[in-house]
């Protein structure tokens, strides 16, 4: 993400953006306060996370878990909330 | 040149022979009185076929703004009409097309704003839509209202500007009266606006993303660049203003002098009562009185230049405004004001509240402001503080 460097003579007529699908590199994961942490051992690998994820960053990994990606993962807490089994629980992010 | 006809033609009609000449590709309005005569009409010459543009019926104004936003983005030559309460149902997309440097063309046949209800004519509608990045211009007769609109596509389009552009005609006074005015064909107008292409319209071919999501990091930078860009557009309104003159012989200026030279005393107007302002200026002066008549031509941007040299010498400013700016007084004279405010010399500056809701203003009341007017000055120098006053009300 290169855009806090750009001045306002940088931008295209009407703050147009000419790279398709650029919105991907939005870091969205800087947002989150607490992130998702799981106990896979109690986890039936239903997908609700996945399901109800309104960030649509949960990944299934080749076993069959879930995993939130966190570049995009806001931690909203939504997947904890939803887990059936309580295999999410939010963590405090700490700065480094 | 000189081969165009004189009509009878209503307002709203000229207002429709101008977008059909422009050859709109789009129409996206819905019908509010007293603008419903100019969307009627282009209804009936799509359907007829005299317009080959694509006529979308909408279940709202702010439907109609967000389709001509659409249509704009992908490269059309688009036209939408209102008023009143419709101009303010559309307010929250009106700042769509002027921060995507999108150049959809509205007119809007100014009317009071509720409540109570009212059909008539003031400037209310438009003073709430000055700040948003529109080009805002006023007609002050049919002729004027077809012209306006015609030059309005020209001045929006042109690559350097690409903001959209508003001509105000005065709801019934100009929309629904029938004056004789001189209309060009399609021969002759051709040509006057030309082709456009839109530097970033919708193609499959190259994909573009518009009306992006602006975290802090960015947004203030992009209110910037609109600003500056903003700012570049007077020069192009006055060139299509000047080309348009020496192809048709009538000349616009963004402020327009009536027996100004040597004046004293100088009354400002905006829209059609300009024209009983005329008569009552023809009248002071008969008595031999040094007074002048100053008209806003254009609103958007403000014509701080012209403005200030149009009062050079003036010694009495009087503004009319047909809108209240609650807690304020009237939003023209308070921007009159300002644009004064840094000058060395500059004449006092009263101002008048009239002609609200459709209520006349004769030209006893243009008489009437100028005189108050002398004897509020002379209260201002006795260093008494002066109110806005509406003319015109009962106790």
């Amino acid at each position: 993400m290169g855009g806090e460097k750009l001045g306002w003579k940088d931008l295209e007529l009407g703050c147009v953006v000419t790279e398709p699908g650029s919105a991907g590199e939005y870091k969205t994961g800087d947002w989150r306060s607490e992130r998702p942490v799981r106990e896979n051992e109690k986890c039936i690998k239903c997908g609700i996370c996945y399901i109800y994820c309104p960030e649509a960053c949960i990944e299934e990994t080749e076993d069959g878990f879930f995993e939130a990606n966190l570049y995009y993962c806001k931690g909203c807490g939504i997947c904890a909330h939803e887990c059936p089994r309580g295999v999410i629980t939010m963590v405090e992010e700490v700065e480094e | 040149m000189k081969k165009e006809k004189v009509v009878g033609l209503e307002g709203s009609f000229a207002v429709s022979e101008a977008v059909r000449m422009a050859n709109a590709d789009v129409i996206a309005a819905y019908p509010i009185t007293p603008q419903t005569h100019i969307v009627e009409r282009l209804s009936e010459m799509v359907a007829e076929g005299e317009l080959d543009a694509e006529f979308i019926c909408v279940e709202s104004e702010h439907s109609a703004m967000s389709a001509c936003v659409g249509a704009s983005a992908g490269g059309a030559r688009v036209f939408t009409c209102t008023a009143g309460q419709g101009l303010e149902l559309m307010h929250e997309v009106l700042y769509i097309p002027s921060s995507m440097r999108l150049p959809v063309v509205a007119v809007v046949a100014n009317r009071a704003l509720s409540a109570p209800l009212s059909v008539w004519c003031d400037h209310s509608d438009m003073m709430a839509v000055r700040d948003i990045g529109w080009i805002q211009m006023l007609a002050e007769n049919n002729q004027q209202a077809f012209d306006l609109t015609l030059c309005a596509f020209r001045i929006a389009e042109d690559n350097e500007v690409l903001f959209p552009t508003m001509v105000h005609i005065d709801g019934f006074h100009l929309s629904h009266v029938i004056e004789d005015m001189r209309l060009p064909d399609a021969e002759e107008v051709a040509g006057f606006i030309p082709d456009y292409k839109h530097p970033f319209a919708l193609d499959p071919d190259k994909p573009v993303s518009m009306g992006c999501y602006g975290p802090p990091f960015i947004y203030p930078e992009t209110k910037r660049a609109q600003e500056v860009a903003f700012e570049k557009v007077m020069p192009k309104i006055l060139e299509t203003w000047k080309v348009f003159g020496d192809r048709f012989g009538r000349y616009y200026a963004p402020v327009e002098k009536y027996r100004m030279g040597d004046a004293k005393i100088a009354l400002l107007t905006m829209g059609s009562y300009s024209e009983t302002a005329m008569l009552a200026i023809d009248e002071l002066r008969a008595k031999g009185e040094d007074v002048g008549l100053i008209r806003l031509r254009l609103w958007r941007p403000f014509p701080f230049k012209e403005f200030r040299e149009a009062v050079k010498g003036v010694e009495v400013l009087v503004v009319l405004d047909r809108c209240v700016s609650f807690g304020m007084g009237g939003p023209v004279c308070s921007e009159v004001k300002s644009a004064l405010y840094d000058q060395q010399k500059k004449p006092h500056v009263v101002g008048f509240i009239g002609g609200l809701g459709g209520r006349d203003i004769p030209i006893e009341g243009f008489e009437y402001m100028i005189q108050s007017a002398l004897e509020k000055v002379k209260a201002i120098e006795r260093g008494e503080e002066v109110e806005t006053e509406m003319i015109g009300i009962r106790e």
